[in-house]
């Protein structure tokens, strides 16, 4: 009879006692290390498909230009062929914890917002381009890109920051250790001095 | 053990000096937190007063309670939050990284549903900035942003007419996001339907947690009277749970309604912002 009722009483109070250290470890940082990689692989997402809104852009703004400044080819192709250049860097599937292929990506990315900084600097010679309904619709999306691009990137760069401290500072030091020894520090955006160079126009002229 | 080391040392002059320059160097640190903490790189935004926050002073008090009415009932048919802002300086930040941190930090919009839109406009540096919510982007893209300043807002604000280039801002914002009646009740009901509200599962699992808890102790007490026998000591007792009715169903801890033309009262419910909407000078 008392095995019958200690039987009965130990075995939920056994599932309660789980339920609680999960609760209780959760509350001292056991899953921080996967949620901050989450988190900066989230951004990540974002940037790479904020970057792709701007690819799918240049086609049309490429034809919409074209039709009126034949003679400025040189700054066109420079635009599709550094678009093309973007699109066929290939992103391995380490490119987070790689930084060779991130730094590959990024100089891709660059090359891209210079050209279409080129191009956009030349248009405003042209007014007929400049006051087109089609034209000012594609510049302020371009605009709003390049804005996303950025805050999408400063989003994945304090992520990865967060993750980065998380693996290497103390309490998720020790996590790392005994449960997640496969953690690697991510790669970040270094911004070449390049790249801070890139012409910023600014679209909100009227 | 520590006291009495320190009170040998204390008896020597040299070890005097180091524990002088110990609280020394504690000084030093706590200076360096302090500033630190001062000198933060984000800039000061202003408090948000409600619906409309004229830190500038452009509008009057009878213009704002005309626009701010305008935006609680479009909040009452959409839920999409509108906030007016118009600030003295943007402390030499682009309108673009001041609107997304100031509309990250004030959270318009609904939590979830990133309804939200921030209109600010910074006289003094000639600029305004319409800042989308996350998912008011397909409907208030870019061009149609864009397309409100150049229209609407920018001619009057050339005149000097800051209140009546915010009042047709406003209006066209309006349109914009009720333009559809059938997208517009679609983002009224939002992803936060009961549906698919990642907590629902929470609550089903408690719920059942709490309910197979009651069935245990039930079936424990059935045995212990059975086992006790009619002329036992009979043990009854039990746990008596009544699980209470969650109340974040609606979420959000937004405040709607009438009383919010004074400021306060109002607050944003936690929307994201990720960069969308467009930026015009004058």
């Amino acid at each position: 009879m008392i095995a019958t009722t200690s039987k009965l009483f130990v075995r939920p109070m056994m599932f309660l006692a789980a339920i609680a250290a999960a609760l209780s470890l959760a509350g001292c940082g056991v899953n921080t290390i996967p949620t901050r990689e989450q988190q900066a692989k989230a951004a990540w997402s974002e940037v790479l498909n904020q970057y792709k809104r701007r690819s799918d852009l240049i086609p049309n703004l490429v034809e919409t230009v074209k039709g009126f400044a034949d003679q400025e080819k040189s700054v066109l192709t420079e635009v599709t062929k550094a678009r093309e250049q973007t699109t066929n860097v290939q992103l391995p599937a380490d490119i987070l914890t790689n930084p060779d292929a991130m730094k590959k990506f990024q100089d891709a990315q660059a090359t891209l917002s210079g050209a279409l900084g080129r191009l956009m600097a030349v248009v405003e010679r042209y007014p007929d381009i400049k006051s087109g309904q089609n034209f000012l619709a594609l510049q302020s999306e371009l605009a709003g890109t390049e804005n996303r691009i950025a805050i999408a990137r400063r989003d994945y760069i304090s992520a990865v920051q967060a993750y980065n401290t998380e693996i290497n500072t103390f309490p998720g030091r020790l996590w790392k250790m005994a449960l997640y020894p496969q953690a690697k520090d991510m790669a970040t955006f270094d911004i070449s001095p390049e790249e801070q160079k890139v012409p910023k126009v600014d679209f909100s002229k009227p | 053990m520590l006291g009495a080391s320190n009170a040998a040392r204390f008896s020597t002059p040299r070890s005097e000096v180091q524990t002088l320059l110990r609280f020394f160097a504690f000084f030093l640190a706590f200076i360096c937190v302090v500033i630190g903490g001062v000198a933060k790189a984000d800039p000061a935004y202003p408090e948000l007063q409600g619906r409309i926050t004229d830190e500038a002073g452009l509008l009057t008090p009878a213009e704002k309670t005309d626009i701010a009415a305008d935006l609680a009932s479009l909040e009452q048919t959409s839920t999409d939050q509108i906030a007016v802002v118009t600030v003295k300086s943007l402390q030499g930040y682009s309108i673009e990284d001041y609107g997304i941190g100031l509309a990250r930090k004030w959270g318009i919009g609904q939590k979830g549903k990133d309804n939200g839109i921030l209109l600010i406009v910074a006289p003094n540096d000639r600029k305004v900035r319409i800042e989308v919510g996350r998912r008011l982007e397909p409907f208030m893209t870019d061009t149609m942003s864009a397309l409100i300043i150049q229209n609407a807002i920018l001619p009057k604000f050339r005149r000097g007419d800051y209140a009546g280039g915010i009042k047709d801002g406003v209006r066209d914002i309006k349109t914009v996001l009720l333009g559809d009646a059938e997208a517009v009740k679609r983002r009224a009901g939002g992803p936060r339907t009961p549906e698919n509200d990642p907590t629902v599962i929470i609550h089903i699992i408690l719920f059942l947690l709490i309910f197979a808890f009651i069935i245990w102790i039930n079936y424990r007490n059935a045995q212990a009277m059975r086992a006790g026998g009619p002329g036992g000591p009979r043990r009854r007792g039990g746990v008596v749970v009544i699980p209470g009715g969650s109340s974040d169903w609606g979420g959000g801890g937004w405040s709607s309604g009438s009383s919010d033309s004074g400021g306060g009262g109002w607050s944003g419910g936690g929307g994201d912002f990720g960069g969308g909407g467009a930026s015009g000078s004058w």
